[in-house]
Protein backbone atom coordinates (compact mmCIF):
# COMPACT_ATOMS: atom_id res chain seq x y z
CA UNK A 1 0.00 0.00 0.00
CA UNK A 2 2.96 2.67 0.71
CA UNK A 3 4.57 1.71 -2.72
CA UNK A 4 1.31 2.25 -4.19
CA UNK A 5 0.88 5.46 -1.94
CA UNK A 6 4.20 6.40 -3.17
CA UNK A 7 3.96 5.44 -6.88
CA UNK A 8 0.68 7.99 -6.75
CA UNK A 9 2.72 10.80 -5.68
CA UNK A 10 5.22 10.67 -8.10
CA UNK A 11 3.18 10.32 -10.67
CA UNK A 12 0.95 13.67 -9.32
CA UNK A 13 4.29 15.31 -9.24
CA UNK A 14 4.72 14.73 -12.89
CA UNK A 15 1.22 16.09 -13.83
CA UNK A 16 1.82 18.80 -11.19
CA UNK A 17 4.90 19.59 -13.70
CA UNK A 18 2.62 19.23 -16.75
CA UNK A 19 0.08 21.35 -15.61
CA UNK A 20 2.75 24.21 -14.52
CA UNK A 21 3.65 24.07 -18.06
CA UNK A 22 -0.62 24.26 -19.21
CA UNK A 23 -0.38 27.07 -17.28
CA UNK A 24 2.50 29.17 -18.51
CA UNK A 25 1.42 29.10 -22.01
CA UNK A 26 -2.28 28.31 -21.27
CA UNK A 27 -3.09 30.22 -18.10
CA UNK A 28 -0.51 33.02 -19.11
CA UNK A 29 -0.47 34.00 -22.42
CA UNK A 30 -3.37 32.02 -23.32
CA UNK A 31 -2.49 29.64 -26.02
CA UNK A 32 -4.57 26.47 -25.86
CA UNK A 33 -1.93 23.93 -25.98
CA UNK A 34 -3.85 20.42 -26.80
CA UNK A 35 -0.44 18.90 -27.78
CA UNK A 36 0.71 18.88 -24.14
CA UNK A 37 1.16 14.92 -24.74
CA UNK A 38 3.32 15.53 -27.49
CA UNK A 39 6.14 17.51 -25.67
CA UNK A 40 5.66 14.92 -22.51
CA UNK A 41 6.56 12.35 -25.11
CA UNK A 42 9.62 14.06 -27.18
CA UNK A 43 11.24 14.44 -23.34
CA UNK A 44 10.82 10.81 -22.51
CA UNK A 45 12.23 9.17 -25.94
CA UNK A 46 15.04 12.13 -25.75
CA UNK A 47 16.22 11.25 -22.69
CA UNK A 48 15.60 7.53 -23.06
CA UNK A 49 17.58 7.37 -26.37
CA UNK A 50 20.11 9.48 -24.68
CA UNK A 51 20.96 7.63 -22.17
CA UNK A 52 20.45 4.45 -23.75
CA UNK A 53 23.04 5.63 -26.09
CA UNK A 54 25.43 6.18 -22.92
CA UNK A 55 25.13 9.62 -22.27
CA UNK A 56 25.19 9.71 -17.91
CA UNK A 57 20.74 10.93 -16.80
CA UNK A 58 21.60 14.12 -15.79
CA UNK A 59 22.66 14.97 -19.73
CA UNK A 60 19.96 13.03 -20.91
CA UNK A 61 17.31 15.03 -18.90
CA UNK A 62 19.19 18.20 -20.06
CA UNK A 63 18.68 16.66 -23.36
CA UNK A 64 15.01 16.72 -22.77
CA UNK A 65 14.58 20.00 -21.95
CA UNK A 66 16.59 21.08 -24.81
CA UNK A 67 14.56 18.72 -27.26
CA UNK A 68 11.60 20.18 -25.79
CA UNK A 69 12.78 23.75 -26.42
CA UNK A 70 12.99 22.90 -30.15
CA UNK A 71 10.30 21.58 -30.33
CA UNK A 72 8.06 24.29 -28.82
CA UNK A 73 9.91 26.53 -31.27
CA UNK A 74 8.62 24.82 -34.62
CA UNK A 75 4.98 23.98 -33.62
CA UNK A 76 5.13 28.39 -32.44
CA UNK A 77 6.84 28.89 -35.55
CA UNK A 78 3.90 26.44 -37.53
CA UNK A 79 1.74 27.99 -35.69
CA UNK A 80 1.96 31.89 -35.80
CA UNK A 81 -0.74 32.58 -37.27
CA UNK A 82 -3.68 30.55 -34.74
CA UNK A 83 -5.40 31.00 -32.44
CA UNK A 84 -8.01 29.46 -30.00
CA UNK A 85 -9.85 26.74 -31.59
CA UNK A 86 -7.68 26.46 -34.59
CA UNK A 87 -4.12 26.12 -32.11
CA UNK A 88 -5.69 23.75 -30.50
CA UNK A 89 -6.97 21.66 -33.64
CA UNK A 90 -3.06 21.66 -34.44
CA UNK A 91 -1.32 21.23 -31.81
CA UNK A 92 -3.56 18.31 -30.61
CA UNK A 93 -2.31 17.49 -34.41
CA UNK A 94 1.12 17.69 -33.07
CA UNK A 95 0.81 15.62 -30.25
CA UNK A 96 -0.66 12.58 -32.61
CA UNK A 97 2.20 12.98 -35.19
CA UNK A 98 4.97 12.29 -32.40
CA UNK A 99 3.10 9.39 -31.25
CA UNK A 100 2.77 8.00 -34.54
CA UNK A 101 6.30 8.69 -35.27
CA UNK A 102 7.29 6.82 -32.48
CA UNK A 103 4.94 4.13 -33.01
CA UNK A 104 6.58 3.64 -36.78
CA UNK A 105 9.73 4.97 -36.78
CA UNK A 106 11.16 1.27 -35.67
CA UNK A 107 14.93 2.33 -35.99
CA UNK A 108 14.95 5.08 -33.89
CA UNK A 109 11.95 3.97 -31.11
CA UNK A 110 11.59 0.36 -31.37
CA UNK A 111 7.93 0.68 -31.89
CA UNK A 112 5.27 -0.36 -30.69
CA UNK A 113 7.52 -2.81 -28.00
CA UNK A 114 9.04 0.18 -26.92
CA UNK A 115 12.78 1.52 -25.13
CA UNK A 116 12.86 -0.77 -22.02
CA UNK A 117 15.48 -0.68 -19.52
CA UNK A 118 15.62 2.85 -19.51
CA UNK A 119 18.42 3.74 -16.36
CA UNK A 120 16.60 4.51 -13.13
CA UNK A 121 19.03 6.81 -11.17
CA UNK A 122 20.65 5.02 -7.77
CA UNK A 123 18.22 2.27 -8.17
CA UNK A 124 20.87 -0.17 -7.58
CA UNK A 125 22.45 2.04 -4.74
CA UNK A 126 19.51 2.43 -2.92
CA UNK A 127 16.90 -0.48 -3.34
CA UNK A 128 13.53 -0.65 -4.96
CA UNK A 129 11.77 0.99 -2.01
CA UNK A 130 14.21 3.63 -1.28
CA UNK A 131 14.67 4.55 -4.93
CA UNK A 132 10.47 4.76 -5.16
CA UNK A 133 10.94 7.16 -1.58
CA UNK A 134 13.73 9.57 -3.43
CA UNK A 135 12.60 9.57 -6.74
CA UNK A 136 9.40 11.12 -5.41
CA UNK A 137 10.98 13.25 -3.58
CA UNK A 138 12.71 14.51 -6.69
CA UNK A 139 10.02 14.46 -8.43
CA UNK A 140 8.37 16.56 -5.28
CA UNK A 141 11.10 19.20 -5.32
CA UNK A 142 11.62 19.86 -9.02
CA UNK A 143 7.90 20.69 -9.17
CA UNK A 144 8.72 22.96 -6.76
CA UNK A 145 11.35 24.76 -7.77
CA UNK A 146 9.70 25.35 -11.43
CA UNK A 147 6.23 26.59 -9.63
CA UNK A 148 8.83 29.44 -7.56
CA UNK A 149 9.93 30.11 -10.99
CA UNK A 150 7.00 30.62 -12.81
CA UNK A 151 5.06 32.46 -9.98
CA UNK A 152 8.07 34.82 -10.26
CA UNK A 153 7.96 34.69 -14.03
CA UNK A 154 4.10 35.47 -13.24
CA UNK A 155 4.35 38.24 -11.24
CA UNK A 156 6.98 39.86 -13.17
CA UNK A 157 6.56 42.72 -15.90
CA UNK A 158 6.91 39.46 -18.65
CA UNK A 159 3.68 37.92 -16.74
CA UNK A 160 2.10 40.86 -16.74
CA UNK A 161 2.94 41.50 -20.69
CA UNK A 162 2.04 37.88 -21.33
CA UNK A 163 -1.47 38.33 -19.52
CA UNK A 164 -2.35 40.74 -21.59
CA UNK A 165 -1.53 39.15 -24.91
CA UNK A 166 -3.89 36.57 -23.38
CA UNK A 167 -6.76 38.89 -23.15
CA UNK A 168 -6.60 40.80 -26.33
CA UNK A 169 -3.48 40.17 -28.82
CA UNK A 170 -4.19 43.27 -30.84
CA UNK A 171 -4.72 45.95 -28.02
CA UNK A 172 -1.33 44.48 -26.36
CA UNK A 173 0.29 45.62 -29.67
CA UNK A 174 -0.99 48.67 -29.11
CA UNK A 175 0.33 49.04 -25.54
CA UNK A 176 3.91 48.24 -27.34
CA UNK A 177 4.25 45.03 -26.66
CA UNK A 178 6.19 42.50 -28.71
CA UNK A 179 3.29 39.74 -29.21
CA UNK A 180 5.49 37.55 -31.01
CA UNK A 181 8.06 37.34 -28.89
CA UNK A 182 5.98 36.64 -25.66
CA UNK A 183 4.48 34.07 -27.77
CA UNK A 184 7.22 32.60 -28.59
CA UNK A 185 8.87 32.50 -25.34
CA UNK A 186 5.92 31.14 -23.28
CA UNK A 187 5.42 28.24 -25.79
CA UNK A 188 9.16 27.35 -25.19
CA UNK A 189 9.60 27.19 -22.23
CA UNK A 190 6.41 25.24 -21.58
CA UNK A 191 7.30 22.68 -23.73
CA UNK A 192 10.55 22.46 -22.56
CA UNK A 193 9.03 22.14 -18.93
CA UNK A 194 6.72 19.32 -20.42
CA UNK A 195 9.57 17.77 -21.98
CA UNK A 196 11.41 17.52 -18.63
CA UNK A 197 8.05 15.84 -16.94
CA UNK A 198 8.58 13.44 -19.85
CA UNK A 199 12.07 12.69 -19.04
CA UNK A 200 11.59 11.95 -15.12
CA UNK A 201 8.73 9.76 -16.09
CA UNK A 202 11.07 7.90 -18.25
CA UNK A 203 13.61 7.52 -16.16
CA UNK A 204 11.02 6.42 -12.97
CA UNK A 205 9.16 3.95 -15.10
CA UNK A 206 12.39 2.87 -17.03
CA UNK A 207 9.84 1.93 -19.91
CA UNK A 208 8.29 4.14 -22.67
CA UNK A 209 5.89 3.43 -25.41
CA UNK A 210 4.25 5.24 -27.69
CA UNK A 211 1.06 3.90 -25.32
CA UNK A 212 1.85 6.18 -22.63
CA UNK A 213 1.18 9.46 -24.64
CA UNK A 214 -2.51 9.19 -25.48
CA UNK A 215 -4.29 12.36 -26.05
CA UNK A 216 -6.43 11.47 -22.85
CA UNK A 217 -3.15 12.82 -20.61
CA UNK A 218 -3.80 16.28 -21.84
CA UNK A 219 -7.04 16.29 -20.65
CA UNK A 220 -6.29 15.33 -17.48
CA UNK A 221 -4.09 17.93 -17.07
CA UNK A 222 -6.34 20.57 -18.42
CA UNK A 223 -8.45 19.17 -15.91
CA UNK A 224 -5.95 20.07 -13.22
CA UNK A 225 -5.40 23.35 -14.28
CA UNK A 226 -8.98 24.49 -14.67
CA UNK A 227 -9.51 22.79 -11.15
CA UNK A 228 -6.40 23.85 -9.35
CA UNK A 229 -7.14 27.59 -11.21
CA UNK A 230 -6.15 28.97 -14.50
CA UNK A 231 -3.52 31.73 -14.57
CA UNK A 232 -2.37 31.13 -11.27
CA UNK A 233 0.75 28.76 -10.63
CA UNK A 234 0.15 27.47 -7.20
CA UNK A 235 -3.26 26.22 -8.50
CA UNK A 236 -1.51 23.90 -11.35
CA UNK A 237 0.91 22.55 -8.78
CA UNK A 238 -1.72 21.76 -6.28
CA UNK A 239 -4.40 20.57 -9.25
CA UNK A 240 -1.59 18.29 -10.83
CA UNK A 241 -1.42 16.57 -7.13
CA UNK A 242 -4.81 16.61 -6.83
CA UNK A 243 -6.12 15.30 -10.14
CA UNK A 244 -3.78 12.25 -9.89
CA UNK A 245 -5.12 11.84 -6.50
CA UNK A 246 -8.47 12.02 -7.49
CA UNK A 247 -7.81 9.50 -10.38
CA UNK A 248 -6.78 6.93 -8.34
CA UNK A 249 -9.42 7.24 -5.68
CA UNK A 250 -12.08 7.02 -8.20
CA UNK A 251 -10.86 3.30 -8.83
CA UNK A 252 -11.69 2.68 -5.13
CA UNK A 253 -14.78 4.75 -5.23
CA UNK A 254 -16.15 2.47 -8.34
CA UNK A 255 -14.85 -0.65 -6.75
CA UNK A 256 -17.29 -0.78 -3.57
CA UNK A 257 -20.05 -0.06 -5.59
CA UNK A 258 -22.04 -3.02 -5.34
CA UNK A 259 -23.23 -5.55 -8.33
CA UNK A 260 -21.40 -4.50 -11.10
CA UNK A 261 -18.97 -6.30 -13.15
CA UNK A 262 -15.62 -5.24 -13.73
CA UNK A 263 -16.57 -3.72 -17.11
CA UNK A 264 -19.09 -1.63 -15.93
CA UNK A 265 -16.61 -0.85 -12.85
CA UNK A 266 -14.11 0.43 -15.16
CA UNK A 267 -16.80 2.56 -17.30
CA UNK A 268 -18.36 4.04 -14.15
CA UNK A 269 -14.95 5.56 -13.25
CA UNK A 270 -14.55 7.20 -16.21
CA UNK A 271 -18.68 8.75 -15.54
CA UNK A 272 -17.54 10.15 -12.45
CA UNK A 273 -14.28 11.57 -13.74
CA UNK A 274 -16.46 13.29 -16.67
CA UNK A 275 -18.97 14.19 -13.78
CA UNK A 276 -16.55 15.93 -11.32
CA UNK A 277 -14.75 18.00 -14.22
CA UNK A 278 -18.49 19.49 -14.97
CA UNK A 279 -18.98 19.91 -11.32
CA UNK A 280 -15.84 21.79 -11.40
CA UNK A 281 -16.75 23.99 -13.96
CA UNK A 282 -20.37 24.72 -12.76
CA UNK A 283 -19.65 25.04 -8.83
CA UNK A 284 -16.13 26.85 -9.60
CA UNK A 285 -15.22 27.95 -12.73
CA UNK A 286 -12.21 30.35 -11.81
CA UNK A 287 -10.71 27.42 -9.72
CA UNK A 288 -10.01 26.67 -6.12
CA UNK A 289 -6.76 29.49 -6.14
CA UNK A 290 -8.68 31.82 -8.31
CA UNK A 291 -6.32 34.14 -10.71
CA UNK A 292 -5.27 36.98 -8.24
CA UNK A 293 -4.41 40.54 -9.62
CA UNK A 294 -1.47 41.81 -8.04
CA UNK A 295 -2.71 44.99 -6.09
CA UNK A 296 -1.58 48.18 -6.54
CA UNK A 297 1.37 49.72 -4.22
CA UNK A 298 -0.24 52.37 -1.74
CA UNK A 299 2.29 55.57 -1.17
CA UNK A 300 1.93 56.96 2.31
CA UNK B 1 6.51 74.68 -37.76
CA UNK B 2 7.64 71.34 -38.53
CA UNK B 3 5.06 68.53 -39.35
CA UNK B 4 5.13 65.56 -37.17
CA UNK B 5 3.16 63.62 -39.10
CA UNK B 6 2.74 63.14 -42.49
CA UNK B 7 0.44 61.68 -44.69
CA UNK B 8 0.41 61.46 -48.47
CA UNK B 9 -2.01 59.94 -50.91
CA UNK B 10 -3.07 56.73 -48.45
CA UNK B 11 -5.39 54.51 -50.07
CA UNK B 12 -6.90 51.57 -48.41
CA UNK B 13 -9.81 49.42 -49.84
CA UNK B 14 -12.18 46.86 -48.31
CA UNK B 15 -13.57 44.18 -50.71
CA UNK B 16 -13.35 46.83 -53.21
CA UNK B 17 -14.97 49.44 -51.40
CA UNK B 18 -12.85 52.24 -51.51
CA UNK B 19 -12.34 53.53 -48.43
CA UNK B 20 -9.91 55.73 -48.49
CA UNK B 21 -9.34 57.35 -51.67
CA UNK B 22 -6.24 59.12 -51.52
CA UNK B 23 -5.61 60.85 -48.35
CA UNK B 24 -3.10 63.82 -47.77
CA UNK B 25 -2.37 65.50 -44.28
CA UNK B 26 -0.37 66.75 -42.25
CA UNK B 27 -0.22 67.34 -38.07
CA UNK B 28 2.01 70.21 -37.17
CA UNK B 29 4.07 69.14 -34.11
CA UNK B 30 2.67 70.23 -31.23
CA UNK B 31 -0.72 71.10 -32.07
CA UNK B 32 -4.21 69.67 -30.87
CA UNK B 33 -5.52 69.21 -34.71
CA UNK B 34 -9.29 68.20 -34.83
CA UNK B 35 -10.54 65.43 -37.30
CA UNK B 36 -14.24 65.57 -38.52
CA UNK B 37 -16.36 64.68 -40.96
CA UNK B 38 -19.96 62.95 -41.67
CA UNK B 39 -19.90 58.77 -40.85
CA UNK B 40 -17.94 56.92 -43.50
CA UNK B 41 -15.57 60.20 -44.28
CA UNK B 42 -12.84 57.41 -43.44
CA UNK B 43 -11.70 58.98 -40.31
CA UNK B 44 -11.65 55.40 -38.29
CA UNK B 45 -9.66 53.69 -40.96
CA UNK B 46 -7.48 56.65 -41.34
CA UNK B 47 -6.26 55.98 -37.55
CA UNK B 48 -6.55 52.60 -38.05
CA UNK B 49 -4.08 52.62 -41.34
CA UNK B 50 -1.04 54.92 -39.33
CA UNK B 51 -1.31 52.94 -36.10
CA UNK B 52 -0.49 50.37 -38.04
CA UNK B 53 -3.37 47.95 -37.40
CA UNK B 54 -4.23 47.29 -41.18
CA UNK B 55 -1.48 48.52 -43.86
CA UNK B 56 -2.59 51.27 -46.51
CA UNK B 57 -2.59 49.89 -49.74
CA UNK B 58 -1.00 52.71 -51.33
CA UNK B 59 0.71 55.56 -50.15
CA UNK B 60 2.98 57.00 -47.63
CA UNK B 61 2.84 57.25 -43.86
CA UNK B 62 5.92 59.46 -42.29
CA UNK B 63 6.26 59.63 -38.25
CA UNK B 64 8.88 62.54 -37.05
CA UNK B 65 10.21 62.43 -40.74
CA UNK B 66 10.92 58.51 -41.11
CA UNK B 67 8.42 56.69 -43.14
CA UNK B 68 6.72 54.33 -40.93
CA UNK B 69 4.15 53.13 -43.70
CA UNK B 70 4.50 49.41 -43.18
CA UNK B 71 5.17 49.72 -39.13
CA UNK B 72 4.06 47.37 -36.73
CA UNK B 73 1.72 48.58 -34.19
CA UNK B 74 3.99 47.55 -31.26
CA UNK B 75 6.68 49.62 -32.99
CA UNK B 76 4.71 52.83 -33.95
CA UNK B 77 4.09 52.98 -29.97
CA UNK B 78 7.83 52.61 -29.19
CA UNK B 79 8.50 55.79 -31.32
CA UNK B 80 6.28 57.52 -29.65
CA UNK B 81 2.76 57.32 -31.95
CA UNK B 82 -0.21 56.10 -29.36
CA UNK B 83 -3.74 55.59 -29.79
CA UNK B 84 -7.06 55.21 -28.62
CA UNK B 85 -10.08 53.01 -29.92
CA UNK B 86 -13.35 54.57 -30.31
CA UNK B 87 -14.74 51.54 -28.51
CA UNK B 88 -12.88 51.52 -24.87
CA UNK B 89 -11.42 48.50 -24.92
CA UNK B 90 -9.47 46.87 -22.41
CA UNK B 91 -7.66 43.72 -20.91
CA UNK B 92 -10.82 42.40 -18.73
CA UNK B 93 -8.99 40.26 -16.01
CA UNK B 94 -6.27 43.37 -15.35
CA UNK B 95 -6.54 45.74 -12.60
CA UNK B 96 -6.63 49.12 -13.87
CA UNK B 97 -3.46 49.70 -12.30
CA UNK B 98 -1.93 47.06 -14.38
CA UNK B 99 -3.25 48.63 -17.09
CA UNK B 100 -1.60 51.66 -16.35
CA UNK B 101 1.77 50.33 -15.09
CA UNK B 102 2.00 48.36 -18.06
CA UNK B 103 1.60 51.08 -21.05
CA UNK B 104 4.88 51.90 -19.53
CA UNK B 105 7.50 52.19 -21.97
CA UNK B 106 10.81 50.66 -21.46
CA UNK B 107 10.54 48.22 -19.06
CA UNK B 108 13.57 45.43 -19.06
CA UNK B 109 11.86 43.39 -16.95
CA UNK B 110 9.97 42.23 -19.91
CA UNK B 111 12.41 40.14 -21.29
CA UNK B 112 12.43 36.26 -20.12
CA UNK B 113 15.45 36.27 -18.79
CA UNK B 114 15.48 39.19 -16.69
CA UNK B 115 11.84 38.37 -14.87
CA UNK B 116 12.84 34.83 -14.10
CA UNK B 117 16.47 35.76 -12.46
CA UNK B 118 15.80 39.39 -11.37
CA UNK B 119 17.27 42.46 -12.45
CA UNK B 120 17.87 45.98 -10.72
CA UNK B 121 17.11 47.85 -13.79
CA UNK B 122 13.99 45.66 -13.76
CA UNK B 123 13.03 46.89 -10.25
CA UNK B 124 14.13 50.37 -10.70
CA UNK B 125 11.96 50.77 -13.58
CA UNK B 126 9.09 48.98 -11.87
CA UNK B 127 9.02 51.14 -9.11
CA UNK B 128 9.07 54.10 -10.93
CA UNK B 129 6.61 52.88 -13.36
CA UNK B 130 4.01 52.01 -10.39
CA UNK B 131 5.08 55.72 -8.79
CA UNK B 132 3.87 57.01 -12.40
CA UNK B 133 0.73 55.33 -12.94
CA UNK B 134 -0.12 56.42 -9.23
CA UNK B 135 0.35 60.21 -10.29
CA UNK B 136 -1.75 59.04 -13.66
CA UNK B 137 -4.61 57.61 -11.76
CA UNK B 138 -4.83 60.26 -9.43
CA UNK B 139 -5.28 62.95 -12.19
CA UNK B 140 -7.61 61.01 -13.81
CA UNK B 141 -9.48 60.38 -10.53
CA UNK B 142 -9.04 56.72 -10.89
CA UNK B 143 -7.52 56.26 -7.87
CA UNK B 144 -10.34 54.85 -6.16
CA UNK B 145 -10.88 52.05 -8.73
CA UNK B 146 -6.85 50.60 -8.91
CA UNK B 147 -7.36 47.17 -7.97
CA UNK B 148 -10.46 46.86 -9.99
CA UNK B 149 -10.88 44.71 -13.28
CA UNK B 150 -11.10 46.31 -16.73
CA UNK B 151 -14.03 44.28 -16.90
CA UNK B 152 -15.75 46.12 -13.69
CA UNK B 153 -15.58 49.86 -14.66
CA UNK B 154 -18.29 52.12 -16.18
CA UNK B 155 -18.32 53.38 -19.44
CA UNK B 156 -16.43 57.03 -18.27
CA UNK B 157 -13.97 55.43 -16.49
CA UNK B 158 -12.83 53.07 -19.25
CA UNK B 159 -12.83 56.04 -21.30
CA UNK B 160 -10.59 57.72 -18.87
CA UNK B 161 -8.25 54.79 -18.64
CA UNK B 162 -8.09 55.33 -22.44
CA UNK B 163 -6.73 58.42 -21.68
CA UNK B 164 -4.35 56.95 -18.81
CA UNK B 165 -3.10 54.24 -21.40
CA UNK B 166 -1.77 56.75 -23.43
CA UNK B 167 -0.35 59.10 -20.74
CA UNK B 168 1.74 56.26 -19.54
CA UNK B 169 3.19 55.65 -22.37
CA UNK B 170 4.99 59.04 -23.08
CA UNK B 171 4.03 59.68 -26.20
CA UNK B 172 4.93 62.19 -28.81
CA UNK B 173 1.97 62.00 -30.34
CA UNK B 174 -1.86 60.54 -29.64
CA UNK B 175 -4.47 59.99 -31.93
CA UNK B 176 -7.63 59.75 -30.12
CA UNK B 177 -10.75 57.88 -31.73
CA UNK B 178 -13.80 59.85 -29.69
CA UNK B 179 -13.10 59.95 -26.75
CA UNK B 180 -15.58 61.63 -25.27
CA UNK B 181 -18.03 59.65 -27.15
CA UNK B 182 -21.19 58.41 -24.88
CA UNK B 183 -19.74 60.10 -21.74
CA UNK B 184 -22.21 62.82 -19.57
CA UNK B 185 -21.41 66.40 -20.33
CA UNK B 186 -19.61 67.05 -17.13
CA UNK B 187 -17.25 64.49 -17.74
CA UNK B 188 -16.66 65.08 -21.38
CA UNK B 189 -15.85 68.54 -19.71
CA UNK B 190 -13.11 66.98 -18.00
CA UNK B 191 -11.60 65.04 -20.65
CA UNK B 192 -11.54 67.87 -22.81
CA UNK B 193 -9.65 69.62 -19.51
CA UNK B 194 -7.27 66.56 -19.74
CA UNK B 195 -6.09 66.89 -23.44
CA UNK B 196 -5.90 70.82 -23.31
CA UNK B 197 -3.66 69.69 -20.28
CA UNK B 198 -1.69 67.51 -22.43
CA UNK B 199 -1.61 69.05 -25.21
CA UNK B 200 0.44 72.20 -23.31
CA UNK B 201 2.62 69.57 -22.05
CA UNK B 202 4.00 68.95 -25.61
CA UNK B 203 2.03 66.06 -26.71
CA UNK B 204 0.53 66.50 -30.37
CA UNK B 205 -2.68 65.46 -30.83
CA UNK B 206 -5.11 64.48 -33.36
CA UNK B 207 -8.48 64.21 -32.59
CA UNK B 208 -11.89 62.61 -33.79
CA UNK B 209 -14.63 64.13 -32.81
CA UNK B 210 -18.53 64.83 -33.73
CA UNK B 211 -19.33 67.33 -31.00
CA UNK B 212 -18.54 70.55 -32.80
CA UNK B 213 -18.11 72.29 -29.75
CA UNK B 214 -15.32 70.27 -28.34
CA UNK B 215 -13.99 70.98 -32.06
CA UNK B 216 -14.64 74.66 -31.96
CA UNK B 217 -13.24 74.82 -28.29
CA UNK B 218 -10.19 72.68 -28.56
CA UNK B 219 -8.51 72.13 -32.27
CA UNK B 220 -6.60 74.40 -34.16
CA UNK B 221 -6.81 73.50 -36.96
CA UNK B 222 -9.61 71.44 -38.22
CA UNK B 223 -9.06 68.38 -41.33
CA UNK B 224 -12.29 67.92 -42.68
CA UNK B 225 -12.59 64.46 -44.71
CA UNK B 226 -15.58 63.33 -46.84
CA UNK B 227 -15.44 60.33 -49.08
CA UNK B 228 -12.52 59.26 -48.55
CA UNK B 229 -10.56 62.25 -48.94
CA UNK B 230 -9.46 65.22 -47.14
CA UNK B 231 -12.06 67.85 -47.93
CA UNK B 232 -10.29 70.83 -46.56
CA UNK B 233 -7.93 72.13 -43.33
CA UNK B 234 -8.25 75.46 -41.54
CA UNK B 235 -9.52 77.30 -38.39
CA UNK B 236 -13.12 75.84 -36.99
CA UNK B 237 -15.19 79.49 -38.08
CA UNK B 238 -13.17 79.25 -41.65
CA UNK B 239 -14.36 75.33 -42.17
CA UNK B 240 -17.74 75.51 -40.61
CA UNK B 241 -18.52 78.35 -43.22
CA UNK B 242 -17.15 76.63 -45.97
CA UNK B 243 -20.01 75.61 -48.42
CA UNK B 244 -18.38 72.69 -49.13
CA UNK B 245 -18.60 71.42 -46.11
CA UNK B 246 -21.96 71.88 -45.51
CA UNK B 247 -22.80 69.98 -48.39
CA UNK B 248 -20.68 66.90 -47.16
CA UNK B 249 -22.31 66.99 -44.14
CA UNK B 250 -25.81 67.80 -44.64
CA UNK B 251 -26.23 67.00 -48.71
CA UNK B 252 -25.98 69.40 -51.94
CA UNK B 253 -28.60 71.73 -52.36
CA UNK B 254 -30.60 71.11 -55.84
Amino acid sequence: MLAYLIFTLTIGGIYALLALALNLVWGGAGLVNLGLAGFFAVGAYASALATGAGAPILIGWGAAILAGLLAGFLVTFATLRLRDDYLAIVTLGFAEIVRLVALNERWLTKGADGVSGVRAPFKAELGVAGFNFFYLTLVAAIACLVWLALRRLDLSPWGRAAKAVREDQELARFAGKRVLRIKFEAFAVSAAIAALAGALYAHFTSYVSPDHFQPLITIYVFLAVTAGGVGRPLGALVGGYGVVLFLEATRFLAGMTPGLAPVQVAALREIVIGASLLAVLHLRPQGVFAERPPKAPRLP
Amino acid sequence: MTELLEVSAATRAFYGVEVLRGVDLAVRKGSLTGLIGPNGAGKSTLFNVVSGLYPADGGAIRFKGADVTRAAPDELVRAGLVRSFQLARGFPKLSVFQHLVLHGRDQPGEGLAAALFGSAAARRREQALGEKALAVARRLKLESVLDNLAAALSGGQKKLLEIGRALMAEPEMILLDEPMAGVNPALAREIAAHLRALNAEGVTILLIEHDMGVIRELCDPVIVMAEGRVLTEGGFAAVAADPRVQEAYLGRRR
